[in-house]
Protein backbone atom coordinates (compact mmCIF):
# COMPACT_ATOMS: atom_id res chain seq x y z
CA UNK A 1 0.00 0.00 0.00
CA UNK A 2 2.54 2.69 -1.22
CA UNK A 3 -0.28 4.98 -1.83
CA UNK A 4 -0.35 5.82 1.75
CA UNK A 5 2.87 6.59 1.64
CA UNK A 6 1.94 8.91 -1.77
CA UNK A 7 -0.74 10.68 0.03
CA UNK A 8 1.36 11.71 2.82
CA UNK A 9 4.15 12.98 0.24
CA UNK A 10 0.82 14.85 -0.99
CA UNK A 11 -0.10 16.56 2.71
CA UNK A 12 3.26 17.19 3.22
CA UNK A 13 3.75 19.40 -0.09
CA UNK A 14 0.18 21.26 0.94
CA UNK A 15 1.89 22.08 4.15
CA UNK A 16 4.95 23.18 2.86
CA UNK A 17 2.90 25.37 -0.26
CA UNK A 18 0.54 27.08 2.20
CA UNK A 19 3.10 27.96 4.85
CA UNK A 20 5.10 29.87 2.27
CA UNK A 21 2.10 31.99 1.50
CA UNK A 22 0.56 32.01 4.68
CA UNK A 23 -2.34 30.66 3.80
CA UNK A 24 -4.74 29.34 6.26
CA UNK A 25 -6.02 25.72 4.79
CA UNK A 26 -6.42 24.22 1.31
CA UNK A 27 -9.39 24.54 -0.63
CA UNK A 28 -9.32 22.68 -3.38
CA UNK A 29 -6.20 20.38 -4.91
CA UNK A 30 -5.48 19.44 -8.01
CA UNK A 31 -3.85 15.88 -8.54
CA UNK A 32 -2.06 14.36 -12.17
CA UNK A 33 -2.11 11.18 -12.29
CA UNK A 34 -0.96 8.80 -15.36
CA UNK A 35 -2.37 5.65 -15.79
CA UNK A 36 1.31 4.52 -16.02
CA UNK A 37 2.17 5.87 -12.62
CA UNK A 38 1.92 2.47 -10.65
CA UNK A 39 -0.61 4.50 -8.56
CA UNK A 40 -4.19 2.79 -8.14
CA UNK A 41 -6.35 5.63 -7.89
CA UNK A 42 -8.77 3.45 -5.65
CA UNK A 43 -6.03 2.80 -3.14
CA UNK A 44 -5.09 6.28 -2.65
CA UNK A 45 -8.92 7.31 -2.13
CA UNK A 46 -9.15 4.75 0.44
CA UNK A 47 -6.23 6.21 2.60
CA UNK A 48 -7.03 9.79 1.53
CA UNK A 49 -9.20 10.10 4.66
CA UNK A 50 -6.81 9.12 7.19
CA UNK A 51 -3.72 10.43 5.91
CA UNK A 52 -5.54 13.86 5.39
CA UNK A 53 -6.85 14.18 8.78
CA UNK A 54 -5.66 17.03 11.25
CA UNK A 55 -3.82 18.43 8.05
CA UNK A 56 -4.46 21.75 5.67
CA UNK A 57 -6.03 19.23 3.22
CA UNK A 58 -9.11 18.24 5.82
CA UNK A 59 -11.64 20.02 3.85
CA UNK A 60 -10.18 20.39 0.43
CA UNK A 61 -11.68 19.02 -2.56
CA UNK A 62 -9.19 16.77 -4.39
CA UNK A 63 -9.48 16.49 -8.34
CA UNK A 64 -7.37 13.97 -9.75
CA UNK A 65 -6.42 14.82 -13.28
CA UNK A 66 -6.13 11.02 -15.00
CA UNK A 67 -3.33 11.29 -17.92
CA UNK A 68 -3.57 8.36 -20.30
CA UNK A 69 -0.45 6.92 -21.38
CA UNK A 70 1.41 7.23 -24.47
CA UNK A 71 4.22 5.95 -26.07
CA UNK A 72 6.96 6.01 -28.87
CA UNK A 73 8.99 3.48 -30.95
CA UNK A 74 12.36 3.59 -30.81
CA UNK A 75 12.54 1.27 -33.60
CA UNK A 76 9.77 3.03 -36.25
CA UNK A 77 8.96 5.92 -34.33
CA UNK A 78 5.42 5.06 -34.12
CA UNK A 79 3.21 7.25 -31.74
CA UNK A 80 0.68 4.79 -29.72
CA UNK A 81 -1.79 5.16 -26.72
CA UNK A 82 -0.20 2.29 -24.08
CA UNK A 83 -2.64 0.82 -21.39
CA UNK A 84 0.23 -0.89 -19.89
CA UNK A 85 3.69 -0.34 -19.49
CA UNK A 86 4.34 -3.72 -21.57
CA UNK A 87 2.56 -2.80 -24.15
CA UNK A 88 4.50 -3.01 -27.54
CA UNK A 89 4.12 -1.19 -30.80
CA UNK A 90 1.50 -2.09 -32.58
CA UNK A 91 2.99 -1.25 -36.09
CA UNK A 92 6.30 -3.32 -35.83
CA UNK A 93 5.79 -5.52 -32.19
CA UNK A 94 9.01 -3.84 -30.96
CA UNK A 95 9.07 -3.54 -26.81
CA UNK A 96 11.57 -0.70 -26.99
CA UNK A 97 9.67 2.22 -26.72
CA UNK A 98 10.22 5.65 -24.66
CA UNK A 99 7.15 6.16 -22.73
CA UNK A 100 6.25 10.24 -23.86
CA UNK A 101 3.04 10.62 -20.95
CA UNK A 102 1.20 8.44 -18.48
CA UNK A 103 3.98 8.52 -15.87
CA UNK A 104 2.86 11.83 -14.02
CA UNK A 105 2.65 11.94 -10.41
CA UNK A 106 2.14 15.47 -9.39
CA UNK A 107 0.24 17.96 -7.75
CA UNK A 108 -0.24 20.44 -9.95
CA UNK A 109 -1.94 23.39 -8.32
CA UNK A 110 -3.61 24.58 -4.70
CA UNK A 111 -6.74 26.39 -4.40
CA UNK A 112 -5.60 28.38 -0.93
CA UNK A 113 -7.20 30.45 1.62
CA UNK B 1 0.34 3.72 12.08
CA UNK B 2 -0.35 7.15 14.17
CA UNK B 3 -4.14 6.95 15.15
CA UNK B 4 -3.78 10.91 15.27
CA UNK B 5 -2.51 11.97 11.68
CA UNK B 6 -1.24 8.53 9.85
CA UNK B 7 2.04 9.43 9.50
CA UNK B 8 3.59 5.99 10.93
CA UNK B 9 5.89 6.87 14.23
CA UNK B 10 4.60 5.86 17.80
CA UNK B 11 6.48 2.55 17.33
CA UNK B 12 5.89 1.89 14.01
CA UNK B 13 7.73 4.12 12.10
CA UNK B 14 11.01 3.05 10.64
CA UNK B 15 13.65 1.72 13.08
CA UNK B 16 17.12 1.04 12.27
CA UNK B 17 19.71 -1.15 14.53
CA UNK B 18 22.39 -2.77 14.14
CA UNK B 19 22.70 -6.47 15.10
CA UNK B 20 22.88 -6.50 18.89
CA UNK B 21 21.13 -3.47 19.44
CA UNK B 22 17.82 -3.08 21.11
CA UNK B 23 14.55 -1.78 19.92
CA UNK B 24 13.04 1.18 21.80
CA UNK B 25 9.83 0.86 22.14
CA UNK B 26 8.56 4.60 21.62
CA UNK B 27 10.44 6.63 18.91
CA UNK B 28 13.13 9.29 19.88
CA UNK B 29 12.06 11.86 16.79
CA UNK B 30 9.53 13.91 18.25
CA UNK B 31 6.09 14.17 16.86
CA UNK B 32 3.98 17.14 18.06
CA UNK B 33 0.53 17.01 16.92
CA UNK B 34 -2.10 20.14 16.57
CA UNK B 35 -3.88 19.14 20.42
CA UNK B 36 -7.07 20.20 19.32
CA UNK B 37 -6.47 23.97 20.17
CA UNK B 38 -7.54 25.94 16.98
CA UNK B 39 -5.60 29.07 15.84
CA UNK B 40 -7.24 32.26 17.71
CA UNK B 41 -9.51 34.08 15.15
CA UNK B 42 -9.12 37.52 14.25
CA UNK B 43 -11.99 39.76 15.47
CA UNK B 44 -11.86 42.19 12.90
CA UNK B 45 -13.11 41.01 9.56
CA UNK B 46 -11.59 40.17 6.99
CA UNK B 47 -11.69 38.68 3.21
CA UNK B 48 -10.84 34.89 2.79
CA UNK B 49 -8.96 35.28 -0.72
CA UNK B 50 -8.93 32.53 -2.28
CA UNK B 51 -5.53 32.40 -4.19
CA UNK B 52 -4.48 29.40 -7.19
CA UNK B 53 -1.16 27.77 -6.42
CA UNK B 54 0.29 26.52 -9.44
CA UNK B 55 2.59 24.17 -8.26
CA UNK B 56 3.54 21.34 -10.42
CA UNK B 57 5.63 19.60 -7.96
CA UNK B 58 6.34 15.90 -7.94
CA UNK B 59 4.79 14.23 -4.91
CA UNK B 60 8.22 12.17 -5.16
CA UNK B 61 10.44 14.83 -5.32
CA UNK B 62 11.35 14.31 -1.22
CA UNK B 63 12.13 11.03 -2.23
CA UNK B 64 14.13 11.80 -4.99
CA UNK B 65 16.12 14.78 -3.76
CA UNK B 66 17.28 12.37 -0.48
CA UNK B 67 18.00 9.15 -3.32
CA UNK B 68 20.33 11.70 -5.38
CA UNK B 69 22.11 12.76 -2.34
CA UNK B 70 22.45 9.50 -1.66
CA UNK B 71 24.16 8.22 -5.37
CA UNK B 72 26.55 11.05 -4.78
CA UNK B 73 27.77 9.79 -1.71
CA UNK B 74 28.13 6.29 -3.38
CA UNK B 75 30.00 7.39 -6.08
CA UNK B 76 32.14 9.94 -4.69
CA UNK B 77 33.11 6.83 -2.40
CA UNK B 78 33.14 4.59 -5.10
CA UNK B 79 30.41 2.42 -3.77
CA UNK B 80 28.79 0.30 -6.06
CA UNK B 81 25.24 -0.11 -4.41
CA UNK B 82 22.46 -2.61 -5.30
CA UNK B 83 18.60 -2.43 -4.21
CA UNK B 84 17.40 -6.17 -4.09
CA UNK B 85 13.86 -6.69 -4.78
CA UNK B 86 11.64 -9.54 -4.76
CA UNK B 87 8.32 -10.99 -3.44
CA UNK B 88 8.37 -12.50 -0.28
CA UNK B 89 10.55 -16.11 -0.08
CA UNK B 90 12.65 -15.42 -3.50
CA UNK B 91 15.59 -16.05 -1.85
CA UNK B 92 16.94 -12.75 -1.62
CA UNK B 93 18.93 -13.22 1.70
CA UNK B 94 19.83 -16.65 0.65
CA UNK B 95 21.43 -15.41 -2.34
CA UNK B 96 22.96 -12.64 -0.55
CA UNK B 97 24.16 -15.07 2.62
CA UNK B 98 26.09 -17.04 -1.01
CA UNK B 99 27.05 -13.99 -2.55
CA UNK B 100 28.69 -12.67 0.35
CA UNK B 101 30.38 -15.76 1.80
CA UNK B 102 32.09 -16.64 -1.32
CA UNK B 103 33.13 -13.04 -1.96
CA UNK B 104 33.80 -11.64 0.82
CA UNK B 105 37.27 -12.28 0.70
CA UNK B 106 38.13 -10.16 -2.34
CA UNK B 107 35.19 -7.28 -2.13
CA UNK B 108 34.43 -5.42 1.06
CA UNK B 109 30.82 -5.46 1.27
CA UNK B 110 27.89 -3.70 3.29
CA UNK B 111 24.71 -4.53 3.56
CA UNK B 112 21.54 -2.67 4.42
CA UNK B 113 18.12 -5.23 5.54
CA UNK B 114 14.89 -4.01 5.16
CA UNK B 115 12.15 -5.74 6.70
CA UNK B 116 8.83 -4.85 8.36
CA UNK B 117 10.21 -6.90 11.52
CA UNK B 118 12.72 -8.42 13.18
CA UNK B 119 16.60 -8.43 13.08
CA UNK B 120 16.32 -12.06 11.49
CA UNK B 121 17.79 -11.05 8.29
CA UNK B 122 20.35 -8.62 9.97
CA UNK B 123 21.97 -11.64 12.58
CA UNK B 124 21.77 -14.12 9.16
CA UNK B 125 24.08 -11.45 7.62
CA UNK B 126 26.08 -10.64 10.96
CA UNK B 127 26.96 -14.36 11.41
CA UNK B 128 29.04 -13.78 8.37
CA UNK B 129 31.04 -11.21 10.42
CA UNK B 130 29.77 -7.94 7.06
CA UNK B 131 28.73 -5.16 8.49
CA UNK B 132 25.13 -4.76 8.83
CA UNK B 133 21.97 -2.25 9.53
CA UNK B 134 18.84 -3.53 9.46
CA UNK B 135 15.92 -1.08 8.92
CA UNK B 136 12.50 -2.52 10.40
CA UNK B 137 9.93 -0.37 8.32
CA UNK B 138 7.11 -0.97 10.95
CA UNK B 139 4.09 -1.44 8.84
CA UNK B 140 5.72 0.10 5.74
CA UNK B 141 6.06 -2.06 2.69
CA UNK B 142 8.96 -0.74 0.90
CA UNK B 143 12.61 1.49 2.23
CA UNK B 144 12.32 5.08 0.75
CA UNK B 145 15.64 7.18 0.58
CA UNK B 146 15.50 8.48 3.26
CA UNK B 147 15.95 5.71 5.45
CA UNK B 148 19.12 4.15 3.32
CA UNK B 149 20.45 7.48 4.21
CA UNK B 150 20.19 7.25 7.94
CA UNK B 151 21.04 3.72 7.71
CA UNK B 152 24.13 4.36 5.34
CA UNK B 153 25.35 7.57 8.21
CA UNK B 154 25.70 4.55 10.67
CA UNK B 155 26.83 2.08 8.53
CA UNK B 156 30.68 4.21 7.69
CA UNK B 157 31.54 2.62 4.83
CA UNK B 158 35.08 2.61 3.16
CA UNK B 159 35.85 3.01 -0.31
CA UNK B 160 35.44 1.10 -3.14
CA UNK B 161 33.08 -1.42 -1.52
CA UNK B 162 29.37 -2.87 -3.01
CA UNK B 163 26.37 -1.82 -0.64
CA UNK B 164 23.58 -4.41 -0.98
CA UNK B 165 20.45 -3.03 0.06
CA UNK B 166 17.49 -5.83 0.74
CA UNK B 167 14.26 -4.35 0.09
CA UNK B 168 11.00 -5.40 1.74
CA UNK B 169 9.76 -8.49 0.33
CA UNK B 170 7.10 -7.25 -1.84
CA UNK B 171 7.08 -6.85 -5.80
CA UNK B 172 4.66 -3.63 -6.15
CA UNK B 173 5.42 -0.66 -3.48
CA UNK B 174 9.48 -0.56 -3.69
CA UNK B 175 9.05 -0.38 -7.50
CA UNK B 176 8.24 3.54 -7.25
CA UNK B 177 10.67 4.74 -4.81
CA UNK B 178 14.45 5.01 -6.12
CA UNK B 179 17.15 4.42 -3.27
CA UNK B 180 20.00 5.75 -5.01
CA UNK B 181 21.30 2.74 -5.93
CA UNK B 182 23.33 2.03 -8.57
CA UNK B 183 21.68 -0.66 -10.39
CA UNK B 184 17.90 -2.78 -9.03
CA UNK B 185 18.13 -6.27 -9.16
CA UNK B 186 14.39 -7.92 -9.33
CA UNK B 187 14.92 -11.51 -8.32
CA UNK B 188 12.29 -14.23 -8.76
CA UNK B 189 12.24 -17.86 -8.24
CA UNK B 190 10.90 -20.88 -10.51
CA UNK B 191 8.71 -21.54 -7.72
CA UNK B 192 6.48 -18.17 -9.05
CA UNK B 193 4.61 -18.06 -11.97
CA UNK B 194 5.80 -17.40 -15.28
CA UNK B 195 3.62 -14.54 -15.98
CA UNK B 196 4.75 -12.40 -13.04
CA UNK B 197 6.65 -10.03 -15.02
CA UNK B 198 3.61 -8.66 -16.53
CA UNK B 199 1.35 -9.38 -13.82
CA UNK B 200 3.72 -7.00 -11.34
CA UNK B 201 5.29 -4.88 -14.66
CA UNK B 202 6.54 -2.07 -12.40
CA UNK B 203 9.10 -3.57 -11.05
CA UNK B 204 10.36 -5.27 -13.82
CA UNK B 205 10.42 -2.34 -15.69
CA UNK B 206 12.59 0.13 -13.09
CA UNK B 207 15.31 -2.91 -12.29
CA UNK B 208 18.30 -3.31 -14.48
CA UNK B 209 19.04 -7.04 -13.81
CA UNK B 210 16.69 -10.25 -13.56
CA UNK B 211 18.02 -13.13 -11.58
CA UNK B 212 16.22 -16.17 -11.61
CA UNK B 213 16.81 -18.08 -8.35
CA UNK B 214 15.94 -21.83 -7.61
CA UNK B 215 16.94 -23.51 -10.68
CA UNK B 216 17.75 -26.39 -8.60
CA UNK B 217 14.11 -27.07 -8.33
CA UNK B 218 13.43 -26.88 -12.30
CA UNK B 219 12.47 -30.75 -12.04
CA UNK B 220 10.17 -30.49 -10.27
CA UNK B 221 8.14 -27.08 -11.09
CA UNK B 222 6.09 -26.51 -13.89
CA UNK B 223 7.25 -23.30 -15.44
CA UNK B 224 9.00 -22.52 -18.36
CA UNK B 225 12.04 -20.07 -18.08
CA UNK B 226 12.18 -19.05 -21.68
CA UNK B 227 8.57 -17.55 -21.44
CA UNK B 228 9.55 -15.90 -17.83
CA UNK B 229 12.26 -14.20 -19.84
CA UNK B 230 10.28 -13.06 -22.89
CA UNK B 231 7.77 -11.86 -20.59
CA UNK B 232 10.21 -9.68 -18.55
CA UNK B 233 11.71 -8.81 -22.03
CA UNK B 234 8.04 -7.75 -23.06
CA UNK B 235 8.27 -5.31 -19.83
CA UNK B 236 11.76 -4.14 -20.10
CA UNK B 237 13.94 -4.82 -23.24
CA UNK B 238 17.33 -3.90 -21.30
CA UNK B 239 16.43 -6.65 -18.80
CA UNK B 240 19.69 -8.81 -18.32
CA UNK B 241 19.21 -12.49 -16.69
CA UNK B 242 21.33 -14.41 -14.30
CA UNK B 243 19.75 -18.28 -13.83
CA UNK B 244 21.20 -19.30 -10.62
CA UNK B 245 20.45 -21.49 -7.64
CA UNK B 246 21.79 -19.91 -4.21
CA UNK B 247 21.32 -23.28 -2.72
CA UNK B 248 23.44 -25.61 -4.73
CA UNK B 249 25.78 -22.49 -6.02
CA UNK B 250 24.66 -23.36 -10.20
CA UNK B 251 24.86 -20.31 -12.04
CA UNK B 252 26.44 -18.33 -8.98
CA UNK B 253 29.69 -17.33 -11.09
CA UNK B 254 28.19 -15.43 -14.07
CA UNK B 255 26.94 -13.36 -11.28
CA UNK B 256 29.69 -12.84 -9.46
CA UNK B 257 32.30 -12.44 -12.35
CA UNK B 258 29.12 -9.55 -13.25
CA UNK B 259 29.38 -8.21 -9.47
CA UNK B 260 33.10 -8.43 -9.66
CA UNK B 261 33.57 -6.07 -13.55
CA UNK B 262 30.93 -3.29 -11.82
CA UNK B 263 33.57 -2.86 -8.97
CA UNK B 264 36.16 -2.70 -11.27
CA UNK B 265 34.37 -0.44 -13.94
CA UNK B 266 33.59 1.82 -10.94
CA UNK B 267 37.58 1.88 -10.20
CA UNK B 268 38.09 2.59 -13.29
CA UNK B 269 35.54 5.72 -13.87
CA UNK B 270 37.32 7.69 -11.09
CA UNK B 271 38.32 10.69 -12.96
CA UNK B 272 42.19 11.65 -12.13
CA UNK B 273 41.32 15.52 -13.15
CA UNK B 274 44.32 17.78 -13.16
CA UNK B 275 43.37 21.18 -13.03
CA UNK B 276 45.08 23.58 -15.03
CA UNK B 277 46.09 27.38 -14.82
Amino acid sequence: MHELSIALGIVKIAEDETAKVNAEKVTKIELEIGVLSGIEIDSLNFVWKSAVQDSVLEKAEKEIIIIEGRGKCIDCDTEFDMENIYDCCPNCNSNFKGILKGKELKVKALEVI
Amino acid sequence: MCGTCGCGTDGNGPIILKPGEHKHMHSHNEHHHHDGHSHSHHDHSHEHKHKVLEIEQDILQNNQVLAARNRGYFEAKNIFALNLVSSPGSGKTSLLERTLADLKDEIPFYVIEGDQQTLNDANRIDALDIPVIQINTGKGCHLESDMVYDAVKKLEMQNDSILMIENVGNLVCPSMFDLGESKRVVIISTTEGEDKPIKYPDMFHTSDICIINKIDLLPYVNIDVNKLKNYALQVNPNLQFFEVSATTGDGMEAWYKWLKSKKQKAKSLKPHIKFKR
